[in-house]
């Protein structure tokens, strides 16, 4: 069974149709790029995913739990599933150990030094150790969003969505967070990313989808869609983002 | 028995000042609970009580506080309601804190971005967990001045109870005036207390804006 299955998602928001009958399954372990010009639906594809935004239509299944059924615990469904943003999203009035140990306190409901614990394992692996004790004021963009990884990570998701996540840094940034993406997916994590970083989505990506007016308009294997292009539209965008 | 300023005279408004900072906390206490309450009503998304709270809020704000201590004074023993002027004073000044205090925490709270909203849900927080983890702590920061400007005010407003006759500092001031004539003294001698009081509270709240950590 996949560990992601949608099928025929609807979305609207007013009278715009966002997403217009999606179907996709995503395996476990697999790593998805999503792309896309922007306005294409990929955010919200990714917000549907963990119940952040709500369909109008269609199914959603997540780990054996229907996130389009009123009668899921949502909340329960957002633990197994972590979601990055581009915008970091740190809470700013919490040190960077606090960030990681909040939810696994209040929902996970640990005790303050098994939560810790837990906390410098994740936040020394995203190459932070030392960092423990800041504010997220005081750490570059980078670093911001590799405590958001970890803060995500603590919370052991059976998968992870990652949207735009290097978008907003400078661009001598983008490395170290990538770098951080790469260890996952050489441990087998199953994650769906939206990113502009074609390399990346070429050399580490199982497979790419690529989003068009709110349709899957490709979706295939990374390297050879991305080499080669079946459709005029994929060949436009992947032409304009090289270049 | 036109008579001079004396020492006395100085302890008699600084003794009355003790009433003018106890209504002031009075109305801070239990406003500011009554506030709390109509800021989280203002937000939650529930449409009936976001109606309740706009009503009262605009009911509160929209009318003079003058007119709000008569009504409880003058009106609650209409209706076999025997009221002091203390009691008609702090529950006046409580309400009209509340209405004031729940508009600027609601402005606080909203003025976090939705964003953190969406954080705290992306790891699973409830509604709940979100607003009193993740946003109040934000909200109570970015609150503070405006908070304490509102305190200020209040304290200033205590005066106007004088016209229902409750013996604060304003009061005590005009008996001591009309005692003494010497108007500039007296009042003068008032102003500074009021400005001591609202001075204090100015410092108070750089202190605790310096100690809360949020966002720049
Ligand atoms: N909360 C919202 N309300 C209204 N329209 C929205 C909202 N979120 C996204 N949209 C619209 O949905 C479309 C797709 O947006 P999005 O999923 O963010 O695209 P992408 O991530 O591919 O750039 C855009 O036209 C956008 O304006
Ligand atoms: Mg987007």
């Amino acid at each position: 069974m996949p560990l992601v299955e949608i099928t025929d998602i609807h979305k609207s928001f007013g009278k715009v149709d966002v997403l217009k009958n999606i179907s996709l399954t995503v395996e476990k372990g697999e790593i998805v790029s999503v792309i896309g010009r922007s306005g294409s639906g990929k955010s919200t594809l990714l917000r549907c995913i963990n119940g952040l935004e709500r369909v109008q239509s269609g199914r959603i299944v997540v780990d054996g739990m229907e996130v389009t059924s009123p009668a899921t615990n949502i909340n329960a469904l957002r633990e197994r599933v972590g979601m990055v943003f581009q915008s970091y999203n740190l809470f700013p009035h919490l040190t960077v150990e606090r960030n990681v140990t909040l939810a696994l306190k209040k929902v996970r409901r640990m005790s303050n030094d098994a939560a810790r614990d837990i906390a410098r394992t994740m936040v020394a692996k995203v190459g932070l150790a030392d960092k423990l004790g800041a504010y997220p004021d005081e750490l570059s963009g980078g670093q911001q969003q590799r405590v958001a990884i970890a803060r995500s990570l603590a919370m052991q998701p059976t998968m992870m969505l990652f949207d735009e996540i290097t978008s907003a840094l400078d661009p001598e940034l983008v490395g170290e967070v990538l770098k951080v993406l790469e260890e996952l997916a050489r441990e087998g994590m199953t994650m769906m990313l939206v990113t502009h970083e074609m390399n990346f989505a070429k050399n580490v990506a199982d497979r790419v989808v690529f989003m068009h007016q709110g349709n899957v308009h490709e979706d295939g294997p990374a390297r050879d869609t991305l080499i080669e292009p079946r459709t005029p539209e994929l060949r436009s965008f992947l032409s304009a983002v090289l270049h | 028995m036109i008579r001079e300023l004396g020492l006395n005279d100085i302890v008699y408004l600084l003794e009355a000042s003790r009433w003018t900072v106890a209504l002031a906390l009075i109305a801070i206490l239990a406003g500011g609970v009554l506030g709390l309450i109509v800021a989280v009503l203002r937000i939650v998304s529930f449409k009936p009580a976001n109606w309740l709270a706009i009503g009262y809020i605009n009911l509160i704000q929209g009318t003079p506080l003058l007119g709000q201590l008569f009504i409880f004074f003058f009106g609650l023993p209409l209706f076999g309601i025997q009221i002091g002027a203390w009691e008609a004073a702090a529950l006046a000044l409580s309400i009209n804190a509340s209405a004031f205090l729940g508009e600027i925490w609601r402005g606080s709270l909203q003025s976090v971005s939705p964003r953190q909203w969406e954080a705290g849900a992306a790891l699973g927080l409830t509604y709940w967990q979100r607003l009193t983890s993740v946003i109040l702590p934000q909200a109570v920061r970015i609150s503070i001045a405006p908070t304490v400007g509102y305190l200020m005010q209040l304290v200033k407003d205590t005066s106007l109870t004088a016209l229902i006759g409750f013996i604060e500092l304003t009061r005590a001031s005009q008996i001591l005036s009309a005692a003494t004539f010497k108007p500039l003294q007296v009042y003068g001698l008032a102003a500074i207390v009021y400005f001591v009081i609202c001075f204090s509270l100015s410092r108070l709240s750089e202190h605790l804006e310096k100690r809360t950590h949020a966002a720049r």
